[in-house]
């Protein structure tokens, strides 16, 4: 298969189970290495870059099940994020004691502002696995926003989070979007993709089967029958 | 009294140790999820080296360079590090159990290694010849056994307080990151691996300056000293203490050393003769059941890890006056 992804979108990634979506992210996010063929980012050849590499570039994802450290507070989960620490290294605590202090100053002010944005600041203090899947995901979200990244992959955003939930996440999503961030979005609920997404682009059994804009995809008779039909039987 | 007070002093040093040693396998399971089964194989490179390194010409063993004493110590630190780097190469890409079986196997080839190498370390007899630091000036007595009980403290004291400080830092988080999820931590752009090795390294050092504190203290160490029930013992104080929190490491460590130490001497009172062959037996299944019992009922500890919070001037509250 072959596919790009255009800046400053929010391309939608539909396609039944098992079609290879989640795949797709982890051989684009490193987590994978492909056995052949190549992935670019902003014109460089990132094809077997390890996932740290890759967010350091510039690409953050979320999880299909969400993965917070749960025995960390909300708001060390959101600290952590930010790449290139100062006191991130065994002797930064002891021989660079004041720069480490001033950056975690600035570390926990951003933090501080990025969990207003997802609207998590209610919650900094509590351990991160103890609150709800929906509120995880948008943890997640804010995670990889510490780390500026242009592009963003989510995996299921809105699955199993609550309708309330959904519509801030997708409010903070376009918000993110006007400002110059690319999305790609994974989601099974149609509703969601057709509404916030363009393009979008359908996979079956590992293969690009549709690609074009929400109003296409959804007078492509063939494409909403495979998917709704395979969907059907999951 | 005196007698009483030298023992308590004899116990007190003991369990320091111990506890520099729990501290260290915190370092590595508490904070960072590492599983170390072979936690007397690092105490035990830390007690050898020391040893072979400070002590005086022997015949038929390597040994008797005497090296002043602060140096032989931290070259026992650097073999117990040294050990841990190649060890850790090659087994912490392993996840916790099977990482706990490959650290375990190391320990027992490290036994049988000192066991049976007579030209490195005396084999089963032992490095002999090592004199405690200082011993001409203070001699054997009361005297010198306080002021060795309060460099043992002050080290304890100093391992503490750095420890305490690495996992208040950035450096702390990142290694309760890893614990919690290395793939989530890698997607924020951490290297885990490279993380995990730090942290195993570190942790070893400092397991290797508790078994040379121990060796010093005993001016002898054999293979009996580097069995697998040290590595038991220093888990079930960490467990029963509060993994991820130093101060129930401490804690643990003298709170099992004493029921240890107050087991077998209930053991050796009361038990009918006939069962006394039998006692050290019974000791092990009553610290197995510990931390049996512990990891059921109370697997946090007695003294839980902390959850970090936002700290002083940082509630969201007080977010405008910056």
């Amino acid at each position: 298969m072959s596919l790009s992804i255009r800046k400053g979108s929010i391309t939608g990634l539909i396609g039944p189970n098992g079609a290879g979506k989640s795949t797709l992210f982890n051989l684009l996010t490193g987590a994978l290495k492909p056995d052949s063929g190549s992935v670019r980012l902003k014109d460089q050849d990132v094809t077997n870059l390890s996932p740290n590499r890759l967010f350091k570039l510039g690409l953050g994802r979320t999880f299909q099940i969400p993965r917070p450290f749960a025995r960390m507070s909300v708001l060390e989960n959101v600290m952590l994020a930010p790449i290139a620490q100062i006191g991130e290294t065994i002797s930064g605590p002891f021989l660079f004691r004041s720069r480490m202090r001033d950056e975690e100053h600035h570390i926990r002010k951003k933090a501080l502002e990025v969990l207003d944005f997802v609207t998590l600041t209610p919650l900094a203090d509590h351990p991160a696995g103890k609150i709800s899947g929906g509120q995880m995901k948008l943890l997640e979200l804010a995670r990889v926003l510490m780390g500026d990244p242009g592009l963003i992959l989510l995996d299921e955003p809105a699955a199993g989070v609550n309708p309330v939930l959904t519509e801030t996440l997708i409010e903070k999503i376009k918000e993110l979007n006007r400002r110059g961030t690319t999305f790609v979005i994974i989601e099974h609920d149609m509703d969601f993709v057709m509404r916030h997404c363009d393009p979008v682009i359908a996979l079956a059994v590992g293969k690009v089967v549709f690609q074009g804009t929400s109003e296409e995809a959804l007078a492509d008779p063939v494409l909403l029958d495979a998917y709704l039909g395979a969907t059907a039987d999951a | 009294m005196i007698g009483v007070m030298s023992y308590l002093v004899f116990f007190a040093t003991t369990a320091s140790i111990l506890a520099i040693a729990v501290l260290g396998l915190n370092l590595q399971w508490g904070n960072t999820g590492l599983f170390n089964g072979g936690v007397v194989a690092f105490f035990g490179a830390g007690a050898y080296g020391t040893l072979i390194l400070g002590g005086t010409s022997q015949e038929g063993h390597l040994g008797g360079f005497g090296v002043i004493y602060p140096l032989a110590l931290l070259g026992g630190m650097a073999a117990a590090g040294l050990m841990a780097w190649i060890v850790g190469l090659l087994t912490l890409r392993l996840r916790h159990d099977y990482l706990a079986i490959a650290t375990f196997g190391v320990a027992v080839a490290f036994e049988n290694l000192m066991r049976n190498a007579e030209w490195l370390a005396g084999g089963a007899k032992g490095v002999r010849g090592f004199e405690r630091p200082l011993r001409a000036a203070l001699g054997d007595g009361f005297l010198y056994n306080i002021l060795f009980f309060l460099v043992v403290l002050a080290i304890l004291i100093a391992t503490y307080l750095f420890l305490e400080r690495l996992v208040a830092s950035p450096f702390g988080r990142l290694l309760r990151a890893i614990r919690e999820d290395e793939e989530a931590a890698q997607s924020l752009g951490k290297s885990p691996a490279k993380v995990r090795l730090t942290a195993f390294v570190t942790g070893s050092v400092i397991l290797g300056l508790a078994g040379g504190l121990y060796g010093t203290f005993y001016a002898f160490v054999s293979p009996q000293d580097v069995l697998p029930t040290l590595t038991f013992q220093i888990w079930a104080m960490l467990i029963v203490g509060g993994a991820g929190n130093n101060r129930g490491a401490i804690f643990g460590a003298f709170l099992i050393w004493g029921a240890w130490t107050a087991s077998g001497w209930a053991l050796s009172r009361f038990a009918p003769i006939e069962a006394q062959l039998y006692t050290g037996s019974v000791q092990f299944v009553l610290i197995g059941s510990v931390i049996v019992g512990m990891l059921m009922w109370r697997p946090e500890g007695l003294l839980p890890e902390r959850l970090v919070v936002s700290q002083r001037g940082s509630t969201p509250s007080n977010k405008q006056g910056e």
